[in-house]
């Protein structure tokens, strides 16, 4: 699978390949794509705007999927048009999310 | 299958799905809640036809305020339906409740109830406060999800099509997580509430009816 990864490997770790595996299977339990329909997609995939199924409920529900299965926080200014429009602005926005949780570790209370 | 109506006094009576032969063990079903119950309700009433073709009765009322409900949804509460369901439990003669996500914040007290992958109420209203934002942001008015929040407890607010009365928000939004007795990864596939458009799988319907019947003791 060609990659397209926003930071380099070396520096993330496996942060980046995680990251998209739990995208591309959110994006087929949510759309109820098949394993190849799913992998086809690539970082110029259109998502919010393209796919019709992708209303705003279905965003929301999108949303706190990856919320769960990520570990993140995603705050309501932070979804937008970049951030949704592909798939490949998504996933670069989870791994800076992600990014940030493993800089700033939540302290344990 | 049989339909027809289950009395809710002092209220109307709402409609509810039944596969009733009299037999001895009789499973009240509680859908899940607002958008989830449509994503749902073809997955639900099959696993209900698996439950009947295993031997068990079962009956899927409407929640009061949903559905073919003639009542209004503003002045229902979790209350109300828990009220609700406590009545259909006893009408219907229920020797179990089976609670489908967001079913399990109404399950009656009085029968032994098994939760399917349950959820908290504050999680639905996340869900549902954040597609409004989305919705909201899209016809070009800016609005937040703690406005949102603070309105809904104040007043009541319309989401994802349902126009929830204040008790209902408040209620909601303080109800906690229950035990989850059937996990989604026992179904051996992605949860279907999850899925942008209502769909369907047969094979978690059997397995669903398969360990509600193990697990009805």
């Amino acid at each position: 699978m060609a990659s397209n990864l926003p930071v380099p490997a070396e520096e993330a770790g496996d942060l980046p390949v995680e990251t998209e595996l739990a995208l591309r299977q959110v994006l087929q339990d949510v759309l109820g794509l098949s394993e190849d329909r799913v992998s086809e997609l690539d970082e110029d995939s259109g998502l919010f705007g393209d796919l019709p199924e992708l209303d705003s409920m279905a965003v929301a529900g999108l949303l706190t999927e990856l919320e769960d299965r990520l570990d993140i926080l995603i705050e309501d200014d932070e979804v937008d048009g970049d951030m949704l429009g592909t798939f490949g602005g998504l996933l670069e926005f989870l791994v800076s999310k992600r990014s940030e949780n493993v800089a700033q570790p939540e302290q344990d209370a | 299958m049989q339909a027809g109506m289950c009395p809710n006094p002092p209220h109307a009576d709402e409609y509810a799905v039944r596969f009733d032969h009299r037999r001895g063990a009789r499973v009240l079903v509680i859908p899940a809640l607002f958008d989830e119950a449509n994503k749902l309700r073809h997955f639900t009433v099959e696993m209900m036809r698996k439950l009947d073709a295993a031997g068990v009765d079962s009956m899927l009322p409407d929640l009061p305020g949903t559905n073919e409900s003639l009542a209004p949804l503003t002045e229902q509460s979790l209350d109300s339906w828990r009220a609700a369901m406590t009545s259909a439990a006893q009408v219907f003669g229920a020797t179990h409740c089976l609670t489908v996500r967001g079913g399990a914040l109404c399950a009656p007290h009085s029968v032994p109830v098994l939760h399917y992958a349950p959820m908290a109420g504050a999680g639905l209203l996340r869900g549902m406060i954040r597609a409004r934002v989305l919705a909201d942001r899209e016809a070009g008015h800016e609005t937040s999800s703690e406005v949102l929040k603070a309105e809904g407890a104040q007043s009541g607010l319309q989401l994802a099509g349902y126009q929830l009365g204040a008790d209902m928000f408040r209620q909601l939004s303080a109800s906690t997580v229950t035990k989850s007795d059937i996990a989604q990864n026992e179904l051996g596939g992605p949860g279907l509430w999850l899925r942008a458009e209502p769909d369907h799988d047969p094979a978690q319907a059997e397995k669903l009816a398969q360990l509600v019947v193990e697990r009805l003791s």
